[in-house]
C-alpha cells in the first residue's frame, strides 16, 4: 500500500523552546549552581547536547529541606486555602501561557513526538495545576475530616517519560493541601521542571515552597532517606519502588508509590475492530511505549487474530517514526541509550523465546535513539516478554478463547496497573472491569487521562492514587 | 447431696479455612483460662501460616465478589451470634467491653453496603467518557491483633478488613489468645465463608516476618507488632509491595473513622467514551 500523497517536512522550530546554554537548581527562591556534577543534556533524537545542567549534591539536597521546612512552618501552612489556591491558579495560566515553549521543550529533551507534548503532556499538566487550585479552599468536603492537615515537607522523585506531566502531577496536590516540596526530576529529563520552577518563581510563591533539584540517583536516594521530609512520592520502576519501601520502613514517613505495569489490551471477536486497531497503537505506541500503563500485551481472541493482527499491521506500516519536532510524527526517538538498550535485550530475549518478531518497513535516522514499533506473535505466557516491561514501543500478541481464559492470563503478572477491554457488549465490559485487577480499566478507549480521575496500581504497581478527590489523600495527615 | 460437678474444659485450637485443627507442629503453650484454669492453646507454625494464606486467597474469590449487601448480612450475624454469647465472652473480657465489640460488628455490618458510594464516584473528566471509581478489596491481609484489648481490639482490626471484602489472616494476641479463639468459633456459626478469616494462636515475634513477608498477602496491619520490630516488617513487606497499616493510637473505645476501612482498598476508575 503506497500512499497516495507524501508528507511535506513540518517541523517545530526549536527556537520555541528558548534554551539556555546551563540550567540551574532551584532552591529556596533562587536559582544556583548545584554542587553536584555540571552534566549535558542530550537529545534523545540526535545526541547533541541540549543544555548544561549543574546537578545536586548532598548539600543542596540539605539545604532544600531546610527551605522547605522553613516555608512548611513558616508563610505556606499559615496562609488560608483560599489564597494558596490563587498561586495554584497562577501556575496553571503561566503553564498555559508558555505550553508552545514547553511543548517543544518537552520533546527536544524526552524525544516525544511535538503533537503529543504539544496535546497531552503541557495541556494535562496545566489542567492538573488548575483541578487542584480549586481544591486548596475545599478539604474539608474532601471526605478526610472537616479540618484536614498537611504533611509537611514531601521529597518527590519522578520518571522521564512523562517530564512535565508528572512534576504537576506531583506538586499540585501536595501544594493544594499546604505541603512544601522538593522534587527531582530525572536525569536524563530535567528541563521542563526547571522552566516550571521558573513558572513557580515568577508566580511569586514563597521562597522554598518549591524547591528542584537536577540529579540522579544518589540525589533520589539522599531525598527518601532524608530525615527532614515527611512524606515520599515515587513514581518510576518496581524495583527501586521496592527499594524505597524498604528505606523508609519504619521512619514514620508516608509513601505514596506509583511503578511499573504490564498491562493487557483485550480484544474479543464482537469488538469494532478499527477502533480497537487504533486503541492498541495508541496504547502501545504512544509515548514511544515508554509509559508505566500501556498496552504492552494485546490478549486477541482466537478467532479473529489473523483478522486483528493483519489489520494492526497495515495500521503500523503507516505510523510515521522520525523527528520529534515534526507535527506529522506518531513515534518519536527513545529516551536513552540505556533505555534502547532494555528494549533491544528484551526484544532479542523474546525472539529467543521463540515469539514472531514483526516490524514495519522504516527507516530510522542514522543518529539517536531509535527503535522500530514492534509487534511480537506466538508470545507464551511464561515468555519474559509476556510477564516484563519493556517500556519501549514493543507489543506482545498472545490469545484466548473465553473470558475466564482472558482474564486469568490478563491477571497473571505481578503488576495492577491497567488494562483494555474492546467489546460491543455492555454486561461483558461491566464483568471484565469488575475482574481485572487493575487500578484503570479503559473499555472501547486506552490511555485516557484527567486531573479528576484516579490513577495508580494494584499489586506490585504500587499503591496510593493520583489525580481526583482521592488523590488528596497522599498529601493530607489522614 | 449430688456430687459436685466437674466442668468440661475447651480445647482452644486454631482457626483456618472454616475448620479448627491444631497447629501442625503439635506444639501448644500454656495461658491462663477465663477460670484461673492452664489452658494449652496451639503455637502455630510458619506452615500453619502458610496453610492459612492459602485458605484466606481461596476464599477471597467468593467472599470479594459477594453483594455488598450480602457481606453486611454476614456481619451482622456475627453480631448476633455474639450477643448470643455475651455471658461466655464476659468471662474474658468483661461486659462493657463485650457489649462494645458487639456494636462494632453492628457499626461495620452497615458500612458494607454504603463505603462504595462515600468513597466511590463519577469523575468529570474533560471529554466525552463516562469514568466512575470505586474502591475494591486489596485481597489477603494479615492482621496483627492488639496485644491489649483482645476482643474489642480484635474486632475493631477485623471488622473493617471484611467490610470492604477482603479476606484475613489474624495472628491473634499472644498472651490473650482466648478471647480470639471463641470468636472463631463465633465465625464458624455466623455464614461467614470458611477461610474468609483465619486465626492463629501462637508467638506473634515467630509469626510476623513471616506473615510480612509471605508474597501472596497483600496487605499487612501491624497494630500487634512490638514497636522495635515495625520496621524490619515494613521492610520484609517490600517485597511484594504490601500496604502496611502502622496505627497511630489504639483508643478502642473511640468512634472508628474511616482510616481502617481506607486502609485495605484499592480505587479502581473505569473509562468508557460516550457516543452514538
Amino acid at each position: 500500500m503506497s500512499p497516495t500523497f507524501d508528507y511535506a517536512p513540518a517541523p517545530e522550530s526549536r527556537d520555541i523552546a528558548r534554551l539556555q546554554p546551563s540550567y540551574q537548581i532551584f532552591v529556596d527562591g533562587a536559582f544556583r549552581d548545584g554542587t553536584g556534577d555540571a552534566v549535558k543534556s542530550i537529545n534523545p533524537a540526535d545526541e547533541e547536547p541540549l543544555a548544561e545542567v549543574t546537578e545536586a549534591g548532598p548539600s543542596d539536597v540539605d539545604d532544600a529541606v531546610r527551605a522547605a521546612r522553613r516555608a512548611f512552618e513558616g508563610p505556606w501552612s499559615a496562609m488560608s486555602g483560599a489564597e494558596r489556591g490563587k498561586y495554584l491558579f497562577r501556575i496553571a495560566r503561566a503553564i498555559q501561557e508558555r505550553s508552545r515553549e514547553l511543548a517543544v521543550l518537552e520533546s527536544l529533551d524526552n524525544g516525544k513526538p511535538i503533537k503529543e507534548s504539544r496535546d497531552v503532556d503541557v495541556p494535562l499538566a496545566a489542567a492538573h495545576f488548575f483541578y487542584y487550585a480549586g481544591w486548596a479552599d475545599k478539604l474539608a468536603y474532601a471526605g478526610y475530616g472537616p479540618d484536614p492537615r498537611p504533611i509537611g515537607v514531601c521529597g518527590q522523585v519522578i520518571p522521564w517519560n512523562f517530564p512535565l506531566l508528572m512534576a504537576a502531577w506531583k506538586l499540585a496536590p501536595a501544594l493544594a493541601c499546604g505541603n512544601t516540596a522538593v522534587l527531582k526530576p530525572a536525569e536524563t529529563t530535567p528541563l521542563s521542571a526547571l522552566v516550571l520552577a521558573e513558572i513557580i518563581a515568577e508566580a511569586d510563591l514563597p521562597p522554598g515552597v518549591v524547591n528542584v533539584l537536577a540529579g540522579g540517583p544518589a540525589v533520589g536516594q539522599a531525598i527518601v532517606a532524608h530525615d527532614g521530609i515527611d512524606k515520599i512520592a515515587f513514581t518510576g520502576s518496581t524495583e527501586v519502588g521496592k527499594i524505597i519501601q524498604r528505606t523508609v520502613a519504619g521512619t514514620g514517613k508516608k509513601l505514596t508509590l506509583e511503578l511499573g505495569g504490564k498491562a493487557a489490551n483485550i480484544v474479543f471477536e464482537d469488538a469494532p475492530l478499527d477502533q480497537a486497531v487504533e486503541g492498541i497503537v495508541n496504547g502501545i505506541f504512544f509515548n514511544q511505549g515508554q509509559v508505566c500503563c500501556a498496552g504492552s500485551r494485546l490478549l486477541v481472541q482466537e478467532s479473529i487474530e489473523d483478522e486483528l493482527i493483519t489489520a494492526l499491521q497495515r495500521r503500523l506500516a503507516t505510523l510515521r517514526v522520525g523527528h520529534p519536532l515534526d507535527k506529522n510524527t506518531d513515534v518519536g526517538a527513545i529516551n536513552s541509550a540505556a533505555q534502547l538498550a532494555r528494549i533491544r535485550e528484551l526484544s532479542e530475549v523474546g525472539e529467543a523465546e521463540g515469539a514472531r518478531r514483526w516490524s514495519p518497513p522504516c527507516e530510522l535516522p542514522d543518529r539517536g535513539f531509535w527503535f522500530a514499533p514492534t509487534l511480537f506473535t506466538g508470545v507464551s505466557q511464561a515468555s519474559r516478554i509476556a510477564q516484563e516491561e519493556i517500556f519501549g514501543p514493543v507489543l506482545s500478541v498472545l490469545t484466548f478463547r473465553t473470558p475466564d481464559e482472558a482474564v486469568a492470563k490478563a491477571n497473571n503478572t505481578p503488576y495492577g496497573l491497567s488494562a483494555g477491554v474492546w467489546t460491543e457488549k455492555g454486561s461483558r465490559i461491566l464483568s471484565m472491569a469488575n475482574r481485572l485487577r487493575a487500578g484503570v480499566v479503559w473499555a472501547n478507549t486506552f490511555n485516557r487521562f484527567d486531573p479528576t480521575a484516579p490513577f495508580g496500581g494494584y499489586k506490585e504497581s504500587g499503591f496510593g492514587r493520583e489525580g481526583g478527590r482521592h488523590g488528596l489523600a497522599g498529601y493530607l495527615d489522614v | 447431696m449430688s456430687e459436685p460437678r466437674v466442668a468440661v474444659r475447651k480445647t482452644y485450637k486454631l482457626y483456618i479455612g472454616g475448620a479448627f485443627p491444631r497447629s501442625e507442629s503439635g506444639r501448644s503453650y500454656p495461658v491462663s483460662g477465663p477460670g484461673g484454669e492452664v489452658v494449652h492453646v496451639a503455637q502455630a507454625s510458619r506452615k500453619d501460616l502458610r496453610d492459612a494464606v492459602v485458605a484466606a486467597r481461596s476464599a477471597s474469590v467468593k467472599w470479594s465478589a459477594m453483594t455488598a449487601y450480602n457481606r453486611g448480612q454476614i456481619l451482622y450475624r456475627i453480631a448476633e451470634m455474639l450477643e448470643g454469647r455475651r455471658e461466655q465472652f464476659a468471662g474474658y473480657a468483661g461486659v462493657a467491653e463485650v457489649d462494645a465489640a458487639i456494636d462494632r460488628w453492628v457499626h461495620y455490618a452497615g458500612w458494607a453496603d454504603k463505603y462504595s458510594q462515600v468513597a466511590g464516584g463519577t469523575n468529570p473528566v474533560s471529554g466525552p467518557y463516562f469514568t466512575f471509581s470505586l474502591p475494591e478489596p486489596t485481597g489477603v491481609v494479615g492482621v496483627l491483633a492488639p496485644q491489649q484489648s483482645s476482643l474489642l481490639g480484635l474486632v475493631s482490626v477485623l471488622a473493617p478488613v471484611l467490610t470492604t471484602g477482603n479476606t484475613a489472616v489474624v495472628v491473634a494476641a499472644q498472651n490473650r489468645p482466648l478471647p480470639a479463639v471463641t470468636l472463631a468459633e463465633v465465625l464458624g456459626t455466623s455464614d461467614l465463608p470458611g477461610g474468609v478469616v483465619n486465626l492463629l494462636t501462637g508467638f506473634t515475634a515467630e509469626l510476623a516476618p513471616w506473615l510480612a513477608a509471605h508474597r501472596d498477602v497483600n496487605a499487612l496491619d501491624l497494630t500487634g507488632a512490638a514497636p522495635g520490630v515495625r520496621a524490619s516488617l515494613q521492610a520484609a513487606a517490600a517485597d511484594n509491595v504490601k500496604r502496611v497499616y502502622v496505627p497511630s493510637d489504639d483508643d478502642w473505645t473511640a468512634a472508628p473513622g474511616l482510616s481502617r476501612l481506607n486502609a485495605f482498598v484499592e480505587t479502581k476508575t473505569v473509562w468508557h467514551p460516550i457516543g452514538v
